[in-house]
């Protein structure tokens, strides 16, 4: 490259003087470091007067010269020397990577600080949850801190904005279990039972399922964000400061809209799952929607639509808390809000699942079969 | 100071939506000078850096760059300025994700891959020493810094690339007197000895005062008026002798006296 720092040493008197050309700037200054780094020789003197051109970075590699070999910098134009002056006086010893132990040390911090992470987001998550408690008792003490309309404007994106997409979620997958379970069935020339199956399984398991894992992944996620980034702005503690508590004014709408509209949400996309099972049925089986519909109440015992409502709640209220919970426990960097959102997610679906497991055991022990 | 333009601006317009922010604006900036922006809150002064930089399309107007039209540049010819340039943003805008030393090396290793990490190490420490940062800054995470030393952090990564033209937004708001007139020293030192040229939006009447060649005076959209603060203070706009001859002006003045 035209101008590329260079250097070539020559015997004067006695001496070693490094001759200098070109630019020494970073970017010309290629390998010259390593040349330096590496000569066996101490130099006497430095000759700089060819030199086109210092900036701070040839200034640093002649200063530790300087500082290295002792060697005399001869031929600097006033600004080269100021220069070199600079950076000397910013020649401090800097630790510039963080503390790192051993490979081994490190993998078992890494294993200890995990664990100890799981076990506190645990604990993390309790707290959170008595915290919601105290606010609600607050509250409830105090209707008129009841923010109305937070709750309102909670309820309109959680709920009324996401019915296309869980109507649409849901047809679909009335549409599937009616057509595998007739596929099935027909061995059995037993299709007829498809109604039983699409009415049961669709009220009692997946119209509040599939809803609390599209609300999770809509809503939830969506509180973390939001909170997050609001923590990460410091919004959160000017507002304590101010004297607006968040867990009433942020966790509790969020909070109380995905509780109240998990069992609306639920319902819903239980019907609309049935109406995909039922054209199926209609398309593919020849049973006319009256007679569905007739079936459909024949098979489907009032307990199945108590089950989802019962559970729909408790679903909604776990995937309000754990977005709300993630998104507080956000900071430093905006990489956090990445991951507690994710965590959100998988958090609150996880929650979910173990839980409706424990329902289903609950549910059949009670008689609601 | 030479008669050489290194920023042209010529009859720039931009708005957002309804509110026009600049109406036919014009500004030189001249080689070797370091002229500061000055003007009230939210009169536009980084929006005006922002489209100088090419972040920010306006709506009309031409920019020129070191002698290169910003709006026209293709994406060769852009990378090229971004590396004689160097921008300090109003809230720092570190990489949170990085530590403040990589945050120094980011331009480095972006534009010269072949540095070793060794002369990599030792040219962040000491830009951050001489953006005066305690040496125990260099490891930790922005999030782990006071908001003045973000802003030092800032400075020390637009220095990185020695560049030949700096951007600077209000680089010593948030610091203390004595941190501020530390980078005014800091700023006109590397000026002498790197040639350098500065677009400098600041409030701090000292900085304006201590090392401003020139002053550029935002207000009702454009530029009103511009010239060294005397020449400014000849001017009668309301504006302008309130500023520079307010209380807090007079008493940068007297403190530059001192000096
Ligand atoms: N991204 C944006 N969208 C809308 N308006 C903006 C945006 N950025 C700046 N503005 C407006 O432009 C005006 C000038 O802003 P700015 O240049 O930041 O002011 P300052 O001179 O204090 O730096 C302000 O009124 C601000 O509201
Ligand atoms: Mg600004």
């Amino acid at each position: 490259m035209e101008g590329q720092a260079d250097f070539t040493e020559r015997e004067t008197n006695g001496e070693t003087v490094l001759h200098f050309t070109g630019r020494l700037t970073v970017a010309r200054i290629g390998d010259l470091d390593d040349r330096l780094t590496d000569m066996a020789i101490r130099p006497a003197k430095a000759d700089i007067s060819e030199v086109e051109r210092v900036d701070t970075v040839g200034a640093w590699i002649l200063h530790k010269l300087k500082r290295d070999y002792g060697t005399k910098i001869v031929g600097a134009s006033n600004n080269a020397e100021r220069l070199i002056d600079q950076v000397a006086s910013a020649d401090e010893i800097v630790q510039v990577r963080p503390d790192e132990g051993s490979a081994f040390s490190r993998t078992l911090a890494r294993i200890g600080a995990g664990t100890m992470e799981g076990f506190g987001s645990l604990r993390g998550l309790l707290a959170f949850f008595g915290g919601l408690c105290i606010a609600i008792g607050n509250v409830f003490a105090n209707p008129r801190r009841f923010r109305f309309n937070a709750v309102v404007q909670r309820f309109e994106t959680v709920g009324v904005s996401s019915l296309g997409i869980i109507g649409l979620m849901s047809f679909l997958i009335g549409i599937v279990i009616a057509q595998q379970g007739a596929v099935q069935l027909r061995q059995f020339g037993a299709e007829v039972f498809t109604i039983n199956l699409v009415g049961r399984i669709t009220m009692r398991e997946l119209g509040v399922l599939m809803t609390a894992i599209m609300v999770a992944g809509r809503s939830g996620s969506a509180f973390a964000a939001q909170l997050g980034s609001m923590k990460l702005a410091e919004e959160v503690d000017a507002m304590r400061t101010i004297g607006v508590p968040p867990m009433e004014s942020l966790v509790l709408p969020r909070v109380l809209a995905t509780t109240l509209l998990m069992p609306l949400l639920g319902f819903y996309a239980a019907l609309v799952m049935i109406m995909g099972g039922g054209l199926l049925c209609w398309v593919s089986l020849g049973i006319p929607p009256d007679t569905f519909i007739q079936r459909i109440r024949e098979v489907v015992p009032m307990t199945d639509l108590y089950v989802g409502l019962i559970k729909a709640p408790v679903f909604g209220f776990i995937i309000g808390l754990t977005g709300c919970f993630q998104g507080m426990q956000v900071e430093g960097n905006n990489e956090e809000v990445g991951l507690k959102t994710t965590a959100a997610v998988v958090q609150a679906i996880f929650l979910v699942i173990v839980l409706d497991a424990f329902f289903a055991v609950f549910f059949s022990s009670i008689g609601w079969v | 100071m030479s008669d050489e333009t290194v920023i042209t601006v010529r009859g720039l317009r931009n708005a957002f939506g309804e509110q026009v922010v600049h109406e036919s604006l014009d500004l030189d900036l001249y080689r070797g000078e370091i002229l500061g922006v000055v003007g009230g809150s939210g009169t536009g002064k980084s929006v005006l850096m922002r489209s100088i930089i090419g972040l920010q399309q306006p709506e009309e107007g031409e920019i020129e760059i070191l002698g290169q039209n910003v709006a026209e540049a293709n994406e060769s010819e852009y990378l090229d300025l971004r590396r004689r340039w160097g921008v300090l943003f109003q809230n720092g805008a570190l990489f949170s994700t990085l530590t403040v030393a990589e945050n120094v090396q980011v331009p480095l290793r972006e534009f010269y891959k072949d540095l070793d990490e060794e002369l990599l190490d030792e040219i962040a420490s000491y830009k951050i020493v001489m953006s005066g940062l305690p040496v125990e800054a260099a490891p930790k995470f922005p999030s782990e810094l006071s908001g003045g030393m973000r802003k030092r952090a800032g400075i020390a990564r637009a220095l990185a690339l020695d560049p030949p033209l700096l951007f600077l937004d209000e680089p010593t708001a948030g610091l203390d007197p004595i941190g501020a007139a530390a980078f005014d020293q800091l700023i006109l030192d590397l000026k002498e000895s790197l040639d350098l040229t500065v677009f400098l939006i600041t409030h701090d009447l000292d900085t304006l005062y201590a090392i401003c060649d020139r002053v550029a005076v935002l207000a009702d959209k454009k530029v009103i008026a511009d010239g060294t603060i005397d020449e400014l203070l000849a001017t009668d706009h309301p504006w302008i002798q309130e500023y520079f001859d307010g209380p807090r002006a007079r008493a940068a003045l007297h403190a530059k006296e001192r000096n």
